[in-house]
Formats: structure tokens, C-alpha cells, sequence
């Protein structure tokens, strides 16, 4: 006789007594091709996370003036990697606008380090990131999105104009490619590892 | 002027009646924390809030909790919420995310890159 029950159509449970995650922040400008990024590697289409920012958070005149309207909405899109069978790494793009920094604290909180995406046609767009990563001490290497395939300008160009060290990765990339983001992402990983070898300082239980 | 308040693919109450009014998690769960349903979860889903119903239903795989808010549809703050009032049922587990400022975090740092490697 057949007492059981199961249920159809539920997937096998994964273990995740073990389970690890990790996360690396895309950021860049508007319209510079983060979730483009993200979505070239991740394994879910890129998932749209909302944050509300309340009156709290706002300047307190600035929310007064506008009665009713205590909230801003800042959204942020990130992708899924699983790495391995319980470690799965999240790619968390910035939200577009950096005025938005109470996100941004949250975001590079635990962080392995930072994509700064540029669009060297507007260079000027990727400084508040560059800064803000710099002013944390958060690890960061830099990728030239190519836009028609085209890159008029050098990594020692961008280096100087951006005024950021000889250490910092700076790669050309194609933010649509699987390969080319793996790149970047591996660049990232193994410049943070490079950093903690030369800095042993910290390392303790 | 028309004002118009209808948001066809938007929750029919306002996120945080969900939370009861509360818009901070008694337990700060990072937004790339994992999130798996229990058995207990499983057992007592079925006679929880919908939310609850959705959410162990969506954790019988590992889910972040910034995916958790993505698929509800709500912000990130009230899935916070939500998520650690249902850890502290007993109906989900909620793994913080790996720490990446001792030896332990190498270790994790030479995983991930291994792991990006062979992608």
C-alpha cells in the first residue's frame, strides 16, 4: 500500500549547511553597461533588488518641503555565479545615481572588492566611484568598456586622468562578453590577493 | 491633473504592513546572506502567512536575500525583516556571508578565483 505522499514538482533540496557567498560590487556611471556586465556571466538573468531610503536618511529640510513624500526608491541589479557545489558568488551593479550613498555603504559592506566600469568617452562619470572605493580602502580594478569595439585612449591615459596608482588593475573589456568579464573578475581576485600577500599585517584568528 | 496610484505589478499592501510597521530586522542579515527553508519551515509553511509560503517555497534552493526581495517584489528592508522573523521560528536558516579578514579569507578569495577560472 501506498502511503506516501510526495510532492511533485519541488526541486531536490541543495545542502547548504556549508553554503558560502561572496560578493563583488559593478559599479560605473549611467548607462556604462553594468548590468550588461553582470549578465554576461551571471547564471539568472539579472534580478532588480529595491532599497527604500526613508526620511531618516534624507536630508531632514529637503524631506519637510515635500509633504507626503518621506521615501526614495534606489534600485540596484546583480547577478548569481555558482562557483561551486555550496560557494556562489553575487554581483551587485551600484545604483545609477551616487547621490544614493547610504547604498553604497551597505553594498561594499563584506565585499571582496569593486568593478569600475568606464565609459572613456565620459571619464568624469566613474570619479565619485573611484573615490568612494579609494576613501574606503576597498580594493577596485578599473575596465575600459569598448563601445563599437573602439578604445581611443590607453590604460596609462586613464591612469593619469583618473590619477589613481600604478598598483590598480586597468583592463580594456567588452562588458557583453562572458570571457572578457571573467577577466576582469579574475583580475579583481587575484589583485586583492596580491594586496593581503604584500600586507600580512591583520592576518590573525 | 490625474493622479494615479495604481501599480498593476505592485503588492496590494504596502510593504511594510507585511512587517507589522517594522522596517529594521531584529538580526542584520547581509544582503548576499543564503538563505535555505528548514524542515521545520517546511512543516509549518503551509499554514503560514503567504509570504512565509512563498519564501520556504523559494528557499528549498539557496536564495540570497537580496534574491528573496527580488522575487517578492519587495524592497530589500522588508524581506530583511521578514526573513529574520521566519529564522527566528525556526523555519529558515540564514548563512552569513564568508568573512574575508583572516586566514579563512584567503582561503575563500583562492576558492573564488578558482572557481572563476574553470567558469
Amino acid at each position: 500500500m501506498d502511503f506516501g505522499s510526495s510532492s511533485p514538482g519541488r526541486p531536490p533540496r541543495v545542502t547548504a549547511s556549508r553554503a558560502t557567498s561572496a560578493k563583488i560590487v559593478i559599479a560605473g556611471g549611467f548607462g556604462v553597461g553594468k548590468t550588461t556586465l553582470v549578465g554576461s556571466v551571471s547564471e539568472i538573468r539579472p534580478l532588480t533588488t529595491e532599497a527604500v531610503m526613508t526620511a531618516a536618511a534624507i536630508d531632514v529640510d529637503d524631506a519637510s518641503k515635500i509633504p507626503g513624500k518621506s521615501t526614495t526608491t534606489v534600485a540596484m541589479d546583480f547577478g548569481r555565479i555558482t562557483l561551486d557545489e555550496d560557494l556562489i558568488l553575487y554581483l551587485f551593479g551600484t545604483p545609477g545615481q551616487t547621490r544614493f550613498w547610504f547604498m553604497w555603504d551597505e553594498l561594499v559592506r563584506g565585499a571582496i572588492g569593486a568593478v569600475v566600469l568606464v565609459d572613456t568617452r565620459r571619464l568624469a562619470d566613474c570619479f565619485a566611484a573611484v573615490d568612494f572605493f579609494e576613501q574606503r580602502g576597498l580594493p577596485y580594478v578599473v575596465g575600459l568598456n569598448c563601445f563599437d569595439g573602439i578604445q581611443p585612449y590607453t590604460t596609462q591615459d586613464v591612469r593619469d586622468a583618473l590619477t589613481i596608482g600604478q598598483e590598480v588593475p586597468i583592463i580594456n573589456c567588452d562588458a557583453r562578453g562572458r570571457e572578457s568579464t571573467k577577466a576582469l573578475l579574475i583580475s579583481l581576485v587575484e589583485y586583492v590577493l596580491r594586496l593581503r600577500g604584500a600586507a600580512p599585517a591583520g592576518v590573525g584568528s | 491633473m490625474s493622479t494615479e496610484y495604481v501599480d498593476q505589478s505592485g503588492p496590494l499592501v504596502r510593504p511594510y504592513a507585511m512587517t507589522g510597521g517594522r522596517t529594521r530586522s531584529r538580526v542584520d542579515i547581509a544582503m548576499e546572506a543564503l538563505v535555505t527553508a528548514t524542515a521545520r519551515g517546511d512543516r509549518e509553511a503551509g499554514s503560514a502567512r503567504h509570504e512565509w509560503q512563498r519564501i520556504v517555497e523559494l528557499c528549498q534552493q539557496v536564495q540570497s536575500l537580496a534574491e528573496i526581495a527580488a522575487y517578492l517584489g519587495t524592497p530589500l528592508g522588508v524581506a530583511r525583516v521578514i526573513v529574520g522573523d521566519m529564522a527566528e521560528a525556526g523555519m529558515l536558516d540564514v548563512h552569513e556571508p564568508g568573512r574575508l579578514d583572516d586566514q579563512l579569507g584567503t582561503y575563500l578569495l583562492e576558492r573564488v578565483l578558482s572557481g572563476l577560472r574553470k567558469l
